[in-house]
């Protein structure tokens, strides 16, 4: 899977988890940007795309995620 | 992880345009409560279920009727997050017509809730507080091979849970909901851990027994959550990660299911909950079409697995019979020919007796349900349809969307668990009369005919040699009076729902008129049929709280009785007069006349239907009817005014 199809797939998952249709993924894009990005949605993030590229990720990948920048690099290490 | 539990299967899966549906849904201005739960009804998935749970909080935060879905304050106590949950719980309410409003105090502050007076749940007066505990919740101890201490350890397990149940209700009087708990799939020596008192396992196994036997004895509500997780399997149910993560105590996977389960105790606390089994005949109750392959032909034997499938659905309808379900079939054939392998066929499990309504014709299977509901006086969304024809379950579901229609698979085999998983006869206490129900209505059919011979009303019912006995509430009748107060819709004067410790209440409070009605005839016993609440009013006057009746005894003229007997004892309390008020719904049509008839005189009306009525205790001499009277349990002064 490459990048604009992973990009294509996330943007939809950020949609539906946040309930936001008006959001654009970048790289740089983080929690701080977005509104109800708190820890709980976070977690609901991760599952929902855990199951949407059918990947598992660590306990400690997730913790080190700090941007959408990084959770492409997961996925496409994975998908 | 298992599809049909953890996916829902028995619901319809979720519209591709759910999210505009749901954002129409939001900004309507009309009722919404109709569109909520057609919303509500497919599977859906966690972000699906949080999005709708949003919709319905903010429709509630801005004044908007939830209408017809039932009310009800839920507060949830945990050890655990449940922040993911209490969304999932909402929307899933949504499903079962019940309009929940979460009550959601501080993480981990499960005693402190509990023991409290004046602490959040307590003030907020909740319908009902569910636990939901898991097992790291418990003060436990292992202690390996040492009864003693096991026993000890189970005890104070038991007696914190004991102390929480406690403080709910003498704090705020609510229904208290426990769950079991579901074991690690760690295991310590292996299959020796069952065995071994002070193991993790043994002592959980031991806790939820005892828990089990505790809520049936003290009127609270169970929720197997053990039960469930040991059906999905314990291994999928428990997520290390997830728990390490953020404290959520199982799977997220699985929260769905567990919302569905929650909903649906809550629902059957309302008496929301199916009554009915409506059967479809050919490739539903046996193999084939009895009309092209002939009683030979169709498959309904042991030894054959596909006969076998269909017997194991017979076998599930016959045992729903036995506690209480009523039994009813709609096929498509002509009358006889449907009728001859329940006749004919001897490894037919279900017999012709067995049904309480049968329509073998050639109308659409709508017209056929709506038969049956009227000829049984149930409401519609007491009915579950089985049909394995997806044609004739997506006609039902649009034709008649309060009927519940479980999705099924190809194969029959997984017919009666798909059946069985969703839940549509969930029930929270099971009382004596729910044995002989299913056995009610076909008497009634019997009934029906006598009544079509015996020419007049009067004369059938002198006949039928009724006996009617009245008793004021007590412990014994208690459930069964939860039970009609929280499910008759249609005759019921004010449908006022009161759960178990509110019944109670008026039980012990000697300023309340109380009474339980039970009906006997020719035919049998009719269980508890009538429940009636007085509260005292202005000076010497009884206000009529609560007037209820099963509808299996209507046209009886038992109402007639029921108000000589309240009488009686309103002139023996030295009553003056007794008011009465009509509240509409949209099921008690029924009795928009009641107090008319009965001799009452109309004091008001309002914009909405409410009527108010009195009667005069001086002089008021309302119809008898044929039928036998006794009068129990009533205090001494009944004694002394007779002799």
């Amino acid at each position: 899977m490459d990048n604009p199809q992973i990009y294509a797939r996330l943007t939809e998952i950020f949609q539906d988890v946040f309930d936001e249709d008006a959001i654009q993924l970048t790289p740089e894009l983080s929690a701080k940007d977005v509104d109800g990005w708190d820890s709980l949605s976070h977690i609901r993030l991760i599952l929902t795309v855990e199951k949407a590229f059918k990947i598992k990720l660590s306990t400690s990948e997730i913790g080190k995620l700090e941007n959408v920048g990084d959770l492409v690099a997961l996925i496409r290490a994975r998908a | 992880m298992n599809p049909l539990y953890a996916e829902l299967q028995w619901l319809v899966r979720a519209p591709k345009d759910f999210s505009e549906r749901l954002k129409a849904a939001g900004s309507s201005e009309g009722p919404l409560g109709l569109e909520l739960r057609a919303l509500a009804a497919p599977a859906l998935d966690l972000n699906q279920l949080t999005k709708l749970a949003k919709t319905i909080v903010k429709a509630r935060k801005d004044g908007k009727s939830l209408d017809p879905l039932a009310p009800f304050r839920l507060a949830v106590l945990s050890n655990s997050t449940i922040d993911l949950v209490v969304p999932v719980l909402v929307a899933s309410a949504a499903r079962h017509g019940i309009a929940l409003e979460v009550i959601q105090p501080s993480y981990d502050q499960v005693a402190q809730e509990a023991l409290t007076p004046d602490s959040q749940v307590n003030r907020s007066k909740p319908d009902a507080v569910l636990f939901a505990l898991d097992y790291r919740a418990l003060p436990l101890k292992l202690s390996l091979g040492d009864p003693e201490a096991s026993a000890a350890t189970v005890q104070g397990a038991i007696g914190y849970l004991q102390a929480l149940g406690n403080g709910i209700k003498a704090n705020s009087n609510a229904v208290c909901i426990f769950q079991t708990f579901a074991p690690p799939p760690e295991l310590l020596f292996g299959s020796l851990d069952r065995a071994l008192p002070g193991t993790l396992r043994s002592l959980l196994d031991s806790i939820n027994r005892e828990l089990a036997e505790y809520v049936l004895s003290s009127g609270a509500v169970l929720l197997d959550v053990a039960g469930l997780a040991e059906t999905v399997g314990l291994a999928d149910w428990h997520d290390p990660q997830l728990w390490n993560l953020g404290k959520f105590s199982f799977s997220d996977e699985l929260i769905p299911l567990y919302g569905d389960h929650v909903a649906r105790t809550v629902a059957a606390l309302r008496g929301k909950t199916g009554k009915v089994l409506v059967l479809d005949l050919d490739n539903t109750v046996w193999g084939g079409v009895i009309g092209d392959d002939g009683l030979e032909g169709i498959k309904v034997a042991q030894g054959d697995a596909r006969g076998e499938a269909h017997l194991a659905v017979q076998r599930l309808a016959l045992n729903l019979r036995q506690r209480g379900i009523v039994l009813a079939v709609s096929s498509k054939n002509t009358d006889a020919v449907a009728r001859e392998p329940f006749e004919k066929h001897p490894e037919m499990l279900l017999k012709l007796e067995h049904i309480a309504v049968f329509q073998a014709n050639w109308n659409d299977k709508a017209t056929n349900i709506q038969a049956i509901a009227e000829e049984l006086s149930l409401g519609l969304d007491s009915m579950v349809f089985l049909d394995d024809n997806p044609v004739e379950r997506g006609l039902v579901r649009k034709l008649l969307p309060q009927v519940a229609v479980p999705e099924l698979p190809e194969d029959p085999a997984w017919y009666a668990r798909t059946l069985a998983a969703g839940g549509y006869f969930e029930a929270v206490t099971f009382a004596g009369e729910d044995l002989k129900r299913a056995g009610f209505y076909q008497d009634n059919a019997r009934r029906a005919n006598l009544q079509k011979q015996a020419g007049g009303v009067d004369a059938y019912l002198a006949s039928l040699e009724m006996t009617i006995t009245f008793q004021p509430f007590d412990a014994t009748g208690r459930a069964r009076i939860v039970q009609l107060i929280n499910k008759s819709n249609q005759y019921n004067l004010t449908t006022r729902r009161y759960t178990d410790p509110e019944v109670a209440e008026a039980e012990n409070d000697p300023a309340v008129f109380t009474l339980q009605v039970r009906l006997a005839d020719m035919f049998g016993d009719n269980g508890m049929i009538s429940v009636l609440i007085c509260r005292p009013g202005e000076a010497r006057v009884w206000e009529i709280d609560t007037w209820l009746m099963s509808c299996r005894v209507l046209g009886r003229k038992v109402e007639n009785m029921v108000l000589r007997e309240i009488l009686l004892h309103a002139r023996e309390a030295g009553i003056e007069k007794l008011a009465g008020v009509y509240r509409p719904t949209d099921r008690n049509k029924l009795v928009v006349d009641h107090y008319a008839r009965l001799g009452f005189s109309k004091v008001s009306e309002e914009e909405s239907g409410l009527t108010r009525w009195e009667l005069l205790v001086d002089g008021a001499e309302p119809e008898s009817a044929p039928m036998k009277v006794e009068s129990q349990g009533f205090a001494a002064i009944r004694e002394e005014s007779l002799a």
